[in-house]
């Protein structure tokens, strides 16, 4: 098994005309994405959908000078028509397993990356 | 007791038919393509000396054997150094996973070619690890830079290790469009040796690697139409080899070619394989067999059954359409007896807006060919000037050369 971080990337126009409907079919959706990924033998270890980019903060930091404060701006790192809404930490078999989940998430735009292990541990 | 020489001959002979047998029944132990690669290698390397004593029954086997027993003292010595490397997704427990499979190469090349890959990494890693050519074969036969192939090697091998791109072959869903892909790459294997400037012994060496692999794909695949198809295609250009080229070592076009000079074994092979192909499905592959099937079993290019042909240019512009394909299409057309050339001018004239035909000198050839035989003779000579400038390739220029000066 192996963990991947699927980056859901849609376009933010969404928010300007959300409806109590389709929020509900979103959550719907996101709903039968966990269960899928369940009913298939893999795992959703987290997932949060994020406010969007407007309310984005991001900081600048020179590392070769420590010293300097980094720089505050306002909005994302990256401006881009599709922006990052949301993510999903999944336990997969393998990148086939995580491309047939990718399909059914209900998003546009999925980067799937697998996540680095850290751990240190040489068990 | 054999010859040095023999013995060379017979391990570059395994090395062609079995590299890639003993590479996957390796990878399945190691996971890790790198290691697996180095101990390959070295089996071979081995042979050389081995082999003196006595040529096994079962090079194959041996190879796997020795290849196999490398692998496994540099796991045990390397054991606490590995432990941390991200290893090769084997669809077994690796305590199963000990007995290397006929499958095992079938994964491999699913490895090689997939769709999480770029398709210049699909291309460079079948090369090198289903075909078993060197980083700088693989260069000279691509036309790039050495370190530009190494760099995409080294790369697909850690996009396969860390993001978990497993050693597999599809389930049924996936099949189709995953083997798709494995096939496309396999004829860019094929189409590299064919085109290459490199040195003529390294392409030969490279379609003849390239025709093995669309022959384990069918021995694996069997009942796959466009596995069948892609070997049929193959197998009807290697039967063509001897009359692709004239005494002086330039092409020669399929019109002008001495049928006299096709492998007819291979023809025949190849319509065989054709006919499976059909018999089971309609795809690109499939498709592209059956045209070139009615080439190869036509008696000469006048007495070609065109009106068949058009039928599967038709069927293949349904199933893969393109700028190209149109334009075979119209040019079989023309060739139809009583044909409306009239109006296989207008479909030709509409291809003149395609951006991928505007640099491709048979669009104005063809239309030279019709606006000839419709008699409009100066328009006819613009489009083969037209053709002429669009050409380096020398056999084409003294076509349209001879054909201005009629």
């Amino acid at each position: 098994m192996a963990e991947y971080m699927f980056l859901l990337f849609d376009d933010e126009s969404w928010f300007d005309d959300v409806t109590a409907e389709s929020w509900e079919s979103a959550m719907r959706l996101h709903g039968e994405f966990a269960r899928a990924v369940e009913a298939a033998g893999a795992r959703i270890l987290d997932g949060k959908a994020l406010q969007r980019t407007t309310t984005a903060t991001t900081l600048r930091k020179d590392w070769a000078n420590p010293s300097t404060p980094p720089v505050v701006s306002d909005g994302p790192f990256i401006e881009t028509k599709e922006a990052l809404g949301g993510y999903y930490v999944i336990e997969a078999r393998d990148l086939d397993q995580a491309l047939e989940l990718g399909a059914l998430c209900p998003t546009g735009n999925l980067e799937i990356r697998p996540v680095l292990d850290t751990s240190g541990s040489t068990a | 007791m054999p010859d040095a020489r023999e013995v060379a001959r017979r391990v570059e002979e395994a090395h062609r038919s079995h590299w890639a047998t003993v590479l996957a029944a390796t990878v399945r132990l190691t996971r890790d393509l790198d290691l697996a690669e180095d101990c390959a290698q070295d089996a071979f390397v081995r042979a050389l000396q081995s082999w003196t004593d006595g040529i096994p029954d079962s090079t194959v086997g041996w190879l796997t054997t020795v290849s196999r027993r490398l692998a496994l003292d540099r796991l045990r010595r390397e054991a606490t150094l590995r432990r941390k490397l991200p290893l090769l997704a084997v669809e077994t427990a690796p305590a199963d996973g000990e007995d290397p499979g006929p499958s095992d190469p079938l994964r491999l090349v699913f490895t090689c070619c997939h769709p999480a890959l770029g398709r210049d990494t699909q291309l460079a890693l079948t090369l090198r690890l289903m075909c078993g050519l060197t980083t700088g074969e693989i260069a000279r036969v691509l036309l790039v830079r050495e370190s530009t192939v190494a760099a995409r090697i080294t790369r697909g091998k850690q996009k396969i290790a860390g993001a978990g791109v497993p050693f597999r072959v599809p389930g049924d869903e996936a099949l189709p469009e995953r083997l798709d892909t494995v096939l496309t790459v396999v004829h860019l294997a094929y189409t590299a040796g064919h085109t290459a400037a490199g040195g003529l012994l390294v392409r030969q060496d490279l379609t003849s690697r390239a025709v093995l692999l669309a022959r384990l794909l069918v021995a694996q695949l069997p009942d796959e139409s466009e596995a069948l198809g892609l070997l049929a295609l193959l197998l009807f250009a290697e039967a063509r080899a001897a009359a692709r080229l004239d005494p002086g070592g330039d092409l020669v076009l399929l019109a002008d070619q001495d049928r006299s000079r096709w492998d007819q074994a291979l023809v025949n092979e190849g319509l065989a394989l054709a006919t499976r192909a059909l018999a089971r499905g309609d795809g690109r592959f499939t498709l592209q067999a059956a045209i070139a099937g009615l080439h190869m079993s036509a008696p000469s290019w006048e007495a070609t059954d065109w009106c068949q042909l058009v039928r599967m240019y038709d069927a293949l512009m349904v199933r893969w359409p393109s700028p190209v394909v149109a334009l075979n299409r119209a040019a079989a057309a023309s060739l139809v007896p009583g044909a409306d050339l009239t109006a296989v001018l207008r479909e030709l004239d509409a291809l003149g807006v395609e951006p991928s035909l505007v640099a491709y000198p048979y669009l104005p050839a063809a239309r030279a060919d019709v606006l000839t035989r419709l008699g409009r003779a100066a328009e006819a000579r613009r489009a083969y000037e037209e053709a002429l400038s669009l050409t380096d390739n020398e056999a084409e220029r003294r076509f349209l050369i001879a054909r201005l000066g009629s």
